[in-house]
């Protein structure tokens, strides 16, 4: 595939198909586990709480691995001159703010591990995992706006959103960016579901149906 | 002073000065190491092998549980 002939970035461009999927996908899964949670207190189905729980994992191991992509390719394109190292690279509001992110979502699984009792560890986790995904907002979507960072979607970069604004994404990366997006997601759920499933069965005795 | 040390003289600061641009021009910031090399496509490379080991470890993990689950249940019957 064709793509935009830039300079610093070159072929990284590529990496919009990887290391942004990744954070789509992660923020996708964060939804579905928020709307677990929310169901699960709603209705006190321990089935609701596994599904929960699981997309929850994924998704910050999703997240994990778009915020190793993001030090590998920041690395390669950030580091322009020969006195700034990795380490003066990284203290970036974007990335601190998506380091923040996966620290809570890291406290949730914490705290479910620190229950015995079932049914508080599912009520007390659901709330915690409905708090986890509001401080998402701040952590990944507003503070990055607000604050000049190198990663697009700063004030410095002239754009509203992070590889997304018609300004910074050129209409022959969406032709692969698009279906990426919809491609990881799809395997991060099968993913998912494969760990659901081995759940329920363990668990089959004590979940209703 | 005769004329030829002079034109010595100025010949070999013009040498000075030549070398001294050509060291600035040679003083490029990227470094010619391999993953600048190619448009750093082995950027790219690096960054999908960092996902498809990471999702490895994660499916593998997934499968270990599976089969812890399955001796478990072979003991039971």
């Amino acid at each position: 595939m064709e793509v935009p002939h830039l300079h610093i970035l070159n072929e990284t461009i590529r990496n919009l198909y990887f290391h942004v999927c990744m954070w789509f996908g992660m923020m996708i899964l964060f939804i579905v586990s928020f709307i677990y949670s929310i169901k699960y207190l709603s209705s006190g189905n321990l089935r609701h709480d596994i599904f929960a729980k699981t997309y929850a994992i994924t998704g910050t191991v999703l997240g994990v691995l778009g915020y190793i992509t993001g030090a590998i390719w920041a690395n390669y394109t950030w580091v322009t001159d020969q006195s700034q190292s990795l380490g003066s690279i990284l203290k970036e509001p974007k990335l601190i703010g998506a380091a923040i992110a996966i620290l809570i979502y890291a406290a949730y699984f914490v705290l479910r591990g620190s229950f015995t009792d079932m049914d508080k560890r599912a009520r007390v986790s659901a709330v915690y995992n409905i708090f986890a995904f509001a401080m998402l907002f701040p952590s990944i979507w507003i503070i990055p706006r607000m604050v000049g960072s190198l990663h697009p979607g700063a004030p410095g970069s002239d754009s509203g959103n992070p590889a997304l604004s018609f300004n910074d994404i050129d209409s022959k990366l969406r032709v692969v960016f698009y279906p990426a997006v919809i491609g990881w997601s799809l395997l991060a759920v099968w993913i998912t579901t494969l760990k659901i499933r081995i759940e329920l069965l363990r668990d089959k005795d004590l979940i209703s149906k | 002073m005769n004329t030829s040390s002079i034109t010595k003289k100025i010949s070999l600061a013009a040498v000075a000065i030549l070398c001294m641009l050509f060291s600035f021009a040679q003083d490029k910031v990227e470094m010619a190491d391999t993953f600048r090399s190619n448009g750093k496509i082995y950027v790219v490379v690096a960054v999908c092998l960092t996902i498809l080991i990471g999702l490895f470890i994660y499916v593998t993990t997934l499968d270990r549980k599976l089969r812890r689950m399955e001796k478990e249940m072979k003991n039971e019957n």
